[in-house]
């Protein structure tokens, strides 16, 4: 019992489990089906390229992951969530575009500027739309919900309008590279890869993580006992800003075109669904950042097993929700007190006798 | 100090329809040509809005409370498409599903309302459920877009013309136009009057200004601040299929894509009407204004017709962060006169 409680109270314990959960449902499906019972682990090369359902997932799924880091920040630091990273994504894959294109051309074979220059724009409008929600929540002290809502709505429209409301295409392998292959691996994995391991780096090797979470934890004392408190929320929103930039740009190469309108639609929902499922208090405070990741491809698992099991991508927001409320049922702090008194009323029961 | 904080909420409100009149004002003068001095424009930017009008008015009781409903947009396009789905697929009369539709919302909103208030989860969260929820929800009832066409009870409210008595103008053509306005604007109206008096004079109202104002002390007043939030997301989403039915009649279809991001149009009504996104103060005849203020901005920018449609979201963006702002100051200046 008490080996039971230990694992339960671990701080993976539910992105793990509900990742083993989804996993299982494949094995239970393709056993049903007729298929080999683990069709879902297989990985092979085809056509020289790494083929199989757990590539797709971590391939599909990198896009929320490098959400799932900037998010995990800013919920931490600002017990709020940013929601503006979807629009930003678009953002920042439309003036990409755009500028690689040149304003008002649709389809281009070759670039108007040099591949770099189009990169670090749409990096760089992403940590400026950061650092104006920073400014928001840190200085003037508005709801981060409701600070972000403004580029929420304004995000895509300046996107649209900087593509001229077409979709840009620009067809070039070099660009396309990055939502393509390197050698056998899918690219954008590789992204998610490097970006997971230079946070995880930075916040383990200087003291920014623990600042972020004292900052979480009690804005005030955190003030009192010598941080500024302000500037370490507005950093986390940049850095939000910078991995809606980056996961931006990876969703643009995939589909090498700027569909303003598509590119990031409800991201900012999964984004914060990662957190969520990754253990994270969406109040602040303590956070977990490998809990996130593997909550980012958790999300991306379920959507592809959704979509194994013939759920069309319209109707599969419904099994979403579904998840999400029993997420947050369960950590809800009626729903553990309930709990605690019934296993203390066992205990009580268990003296008695 | 009272009278401080309504004095805040009364300058916020004061500069909305400044705002409004200014803006419309200035339509008039720069459009005069296109028809925009015309009644009938400002009466269409009603039919136009009437279902995000009752819509506005459930979200500022939520909003009233300290909370957010998020999950508007998506069941809109729930009802619409259970209301299309009915008539077209199943072959139920038009009065039967209505009511239905209202009691679908009132259920979804009680749910909402559990999660927040009973099991004190944040009310982004739980309504982010729903909104997935009832999204989904939408594409399992039909994946297709479904016109209403067969229910003639429907199609004759939805066709309904009031017309005003005055007003009127002489088109190109040389014939007399009558102003009008539909059935649905009416419906509008009359429910942003009832919310507006349930807050200003029933028990139930006051609670709702006082659970937001500040809950410990709204507990310690002996209110029942769980069934007060309860009710009120139930409140809300009732409201929100009243504006559901509106939205279906003036579109008469149902897809899976309906009013997306109508719940940020709601929300940046009821803010740049006046309501405090930290709950306890604002009113629903500014939420109203906001309504107007959003429609007369998407007017605008149709009636220059050179301008992309996505201008009209930019300046709203921009309205809404100025708002935000001036209510960052009101409240600064506010802690300072307290200091």
């Amino acid at each position: 019992m008490d080996k039971v409680k230990k694992i339960t109270k671990m701080k993976l314990f539910l992105p793990i489990f509900s990742m083993i959960l989804v996993m299982m449902i494949n094995v239970i499906y393709d056993i049903a089906s007729g298929n080999p019972p683990f069709g879902f682990f297989s990985i092979s090369i085809n056509n020289g390229i790494l083929y199989g359902r757990l590539i797709d997932v971590l391939n599909r799924g990198s896009e929320v992951a490098i959400l799932a880091i900037g998010m995990t920040l800013v919920v931490s630091a600002s017990a709020g969530t940013d929601i503006s990273v979807g629009s930003v994504m678009s953002l920042s894959g439309g003036l990409c575009c755009m500028l690689l294109a040149g304003y008002g051309v649709t389809n281009v074979s070759e670039y108007a500027v040099p591949l770099w220059v189009g990169m670090l724009a749409g990096i760089a409008i992403a940590c400026v739309c950061g650092l104006f929600n920073g400014f928001l929540v840190a200085y003037m002290n508005i709801q981060p919900m409701v600070a972000t809502l403004i580029l929420w709505s304004a995000g895509r429209a300046i996107g649209l309008l900087l593509c001229n409301s077409n979709i840009v295409y620009v067809r070039v392998p070099s660009f396309q590279f990055f939502g393509a292959y390197c050698g056998i691996i899918p690219t954008p994995i590789l992204i998610a890869a490097v970006c997971v391991a230079v946070a995880s780096i930075v916040l383990k090797s200087t003291a920014l993580g623990t600042y972020i979470q004292s900052v979480g934890i009690n804005k005030k004392a955190s003030r009192i006992s010598g941080f500024n408190s302000a500037k370490i929320i507005l950093l986390c929103y940049v850095i939000c800003g910078l991995c809606a930039g980056i996961a931006g740009l990876v969703a643009t190469c995939r589909i090498y075109s700027a569909d303003t309108n598509n590119i990031g639609l409800n991201m900012e929902l999964d984004a914060i669904l990662a957190v969520a499922l990754g253990g994270n208090s969406l109040g602040g405070g303590k956070f977990n950042l490998a809990g996130s990741i593997i909550g980012a491809y958790t999300i991306q698992a379920i959507t592809t097993t959704l979509y194994a099991l013939g759920v069309s991508s319209a109707q599969a927001p419904v099994f979403k929700a579904i998840v999400v409320i029993l997420i947050v049922v369960i950590q809800s702090q009626p729903v553990k007190d309930y709990f605690k008194k019934l296993s203390a009323k066992k205990a009580g029961a268990k003296e008695a006798a | 100090m009272k009278k401080l904080k309504l004095g805040g909420n009364n300058i916020l409100l004061a500069i909305t329809v400044i705002l409004f009149v200014v803006m419309y004002a200035g339509g008039c003068i720069i459009y005069a040509d296109k028809g925009f001095t015309h009644l009938q424009t400002f009466l269409n930017v009603l039919i136009n809005n009437a279902g995000l009008i009752a819509v506005a008015a459930g979200m500022t009781c939520v909003m009233l409370t300290g909370g957010i409903d998020i999950s508007v947009g998506s069941l809109i396009a729930m009802d619409c498409m259970f209301l299309a789905v009915g008539m077209e697929h199943w072959g139920m009369s038009s009065p039967v599903l209505m009511i239905l539709v209202l009691v679908i919302g009132a259920v979804f909103g009680l749910v909402q309302g559990y999660c927040v208030a009973y099991l004190e989860i944040q009310p982004f969260i739980v309504t982010m459920a729903g909104m997935f929820f009832a999204r989904g929800m939408t594409a399992v009832i039909c994946k297709d877009q479904v016109s209403i066409v067969s229910d003639k009870l429907f199609t004759a409210i939805s066709n309904t013309k009031i017309s005003i008595p005055f007003g009127g103008y002489v088109n190109k053509k040389g014939i007399y136009q009558t102003p009008f306005i539909r059935p649905t604007v009416i419906v509008a109206l009359l429910v942003v009057i009832l919310v507006f008096l349930m807050l200003k004079y029933t028990k139930f109202g006051r609670s709702i200004y006082a659970v937001g104002g500040n809950q410990v002390s709204a507990t310690l007043m002996g209110l029942n601040v769980k069934k007060t939030k309860l009710l009120t997301y139930t409140l809300c989403s009732l409201l929100t299929s009243i504006g559901g039915i509106c939205y279906c009649l003036n579109t008469m279809c149902g897809t899976t894509t309906q009013a997306t991001g109508l719940e940020m149009d709601a929300i940046s009504s009821s803010v740049i009407g006046g309501t405090l996104l930290t709950g306890g103060v604002g009113n629903v005849l500014g939420s109203l204004v906001g309504v107007l203020i959003n429609g007369t901005i998407s007017t605008l920018v149709k009636s220059n017709g050179k301008l992309v449609s996505s201008w009209a979201n930019i300046i709203t963006a921009i309205l809404l962060c100025f708002f935000i702002l001036l209510q960052a100051i009101f409240a600064k200046v506010k802690e300072s006169k307290k200091a």
